[in-house]
């Protein structure tokens, strides 16, 4: 059983938390066009690489951040939210900049 | 089975990336169809060694949209003289497929797909419970209790094949007529000169061309990052396993949506059952059943789909599971592929293939092969295109795609 490490409950088997993707930034929906509010829509990072991730531990509905390698499934670190309310460290590792 | 060629040419026509069936096939079709044969096909594993060989061999063309029945029925046609053409055993099987449906809302999508299907000509058939019995007199009809079988979309074309089979066939076809197949050659770069295609950078050295067509499925970001192209896809693994070869009893093939599992028996005895998509991105198709740190626990997966074997067949108890492995899906949020021209003059794509690729590598060998010659989208693929994104024009194909989406 593989375990992650959620900030707020201690390590938890990887079956209780739900993946909520790459951490994105939306541009402004006023100013942008409907171009770039597509790109934002659906494009994806999809190589692999040291991404920033929402993750959700679903017993206790605990949403958090985990920096994750998506070619080896090695957890770098996981922290909570807070951690990050003025943003992402910078710089961004490679593979984590939003799209 | 194959010519082997000591060094690569200084240039080519066309550069295809993936010996899987899909770049095979374009490869073959090419050569066959449209005279074009001073064609490479780079691979940078072996033949047939990615998704092409980590499916479970369904083929089948019950989908949802206009574009995806037509497009998939044109896939069923090709396959049935496939074998012919190659000259090659390919095992198809045509068995019957039952999506069962455990509620009314599944119940009501396979009115639904029936309609859309027989509207173009697709035999398919919205069936009740007893219907259910007779064609899979096996089946515990509650599943455990817990998930009672309402009825079902039978869809009578439906069928397996051997994937290999499949790979080899098409690449014997195109090296008889000169195609260079080149495995262990991997692509590093593509060049480009004011906009234009000029070549692709391998690890055996440069190789001039004009047109270069990328089927890797699972890999398409990372070429695509080559030339900085953007797309919706995203990678998550799809895992499957086999049982040990059992006396054959199970002639149709079972899809249930409701317990994420797909399931058939292939002319060795062996069952091959598939799951849903793992639910999180990853790029890595190690699976074993050991425990390795730091690597996803593939014993969940194995556990998972068999208990949800057992609530449809609770007799397979003892049987036990031989194998088990993954496929990296390049998954789209339509579940339509990506297909034809880019961007980029000169690159086109086969992509976003998903969970749901195998069945239609004919009819992308076809149409990609158009559309390379002639550098224009087949008719068949104009749902598929590009930038149907960007135009807010998606092709929804979610509710028959695959499974426990």
């Amino acid at each position: 059983m593989k375990i992650l490490e959620c900030p707020l409950n201690g390590p938890r088997p990887v079956s209780e938390f739900a993946y909520g993707g790459e951490i994105r930034y939306a541009p402004d929906p006023d100013t942008c066009t409907d171009e770039e509010w597509s790109r934002y829509v659906f494009n994806r990072s999809g190589s692999p690489g040291l991404k920033y991730e929402w993750w959700c531990h679903i017993a206790s509905g605990f949403w958090f951040i985990v920096l994750r390698d998506t070619l080896r499934d090695e957890v770098i670190e996981t922290f909570p939210a807070e951690a990050v309310r003025r943003g992402l460290p910078t710089p961004l590792p490679s593979g984590a900049a939003a799209t | 089975m194959f010519t082997r060629y000591d060094s690569l040419k200084a240039g080519y026509d066309v550069v295809i990336i993936g010996a899987g069936g899909h770049g095979l096939a374009a490869a073959y079709y090419l050569a066959r169809d449209h005279g074009i044969r001073n064609v490479a096909v780079l691979e940078k594993g072996y033949l047939g060694g990615g998704n092409t060989g980590r499916n479970t061999t369904i083929i089948r063309s019950n989908y949802l949209t206009p574009e995806g029945v037509k497009f998939y029925d044109e896939s069923v046609r090709l396959w049935q003289d496939l074998a012919e053409d190659f000259d090659l055993n390919l095992f198809y099987s045509t068995r019957g497929h039952y999506t069962l449906a455990h509620t009314d809302a599944a119940m009501r999508t396979m009115r639904w797909r029936a309609e859309v299907n027989k509207h173009f000509g697709v035999r398919s058939e919205a069936v009740d419970a007893a219907s259910v019995k007779r064609g899979i007199p096996s089946i515990d009809m509650t599943c455990g209790g817990h998930a009672p079988i309402l009825g079902a979309l039978f869809h009578e074309p439906g069928a397996i094949a051997r994937h290999d089979a499949v790979a080899w066939g098409y690449g014997r076809g195109a090296d008889r007529r000169g195609v260079e197949i080149h495995q262990q050659t991997e692509v590093t770069g593509i060049r480009l000169l004011g906009g234009r295609l000029t070549g692709v950078e391998t690890n055996r050295g440069f190789i001039a061309t004009s047109k270069v067509l990328c089927a890797v499925a699972g890999f398409t970001p990372r070429i695509l990052d080559m030339l900085d192209l953007h797309t919706p896809i995203y990678v998550h693994p799809l895992q499957a396993m086999v049982s040990e070869p059992v006396k054959p009893w199970l002639d149709p093939i079972i899809v249930s949506g409701s317990l994420h599992v797909y399931v058939s028996q292939t002319a060795r005895g062996e069952l091959v059952m598939g799951a849903s998509l793992d639910p999180y991105e990853l790029h890595s198709t190690r699976s074993t059943l050991d425990f390795v740190e730091s690597t996803r626990s593939t014993l969940d997966f194995v556990e998972g789909l068999a208990s949800h074997m057992l609530d449809m067949f609770p007799f397979l108890s003892e049987v036990k599971v031989n194998r088990q492995w993954a496929g990296l899906a390049d998954m789209t949020p339509d579940f339509a592929p990506i297909m034809g021209v880019t961007p980029v003059e000169g690159f086109y794509l086969d992509a976003g293939w998903g969970t749901w690729g195998f069945k239609a590598t004919p009819v992308c060998g076809k149409t990609m092969s158009h559309t390379v010659a002639t550098g224009r989208n087949h008719p068949l693929i104009e749902g598929f295109g590009f930038d149907r994104f960007a135009r807010y024009r998606l092709t929804g194909e979610k509710g028959a795609a695959s499974v426990g989406h």
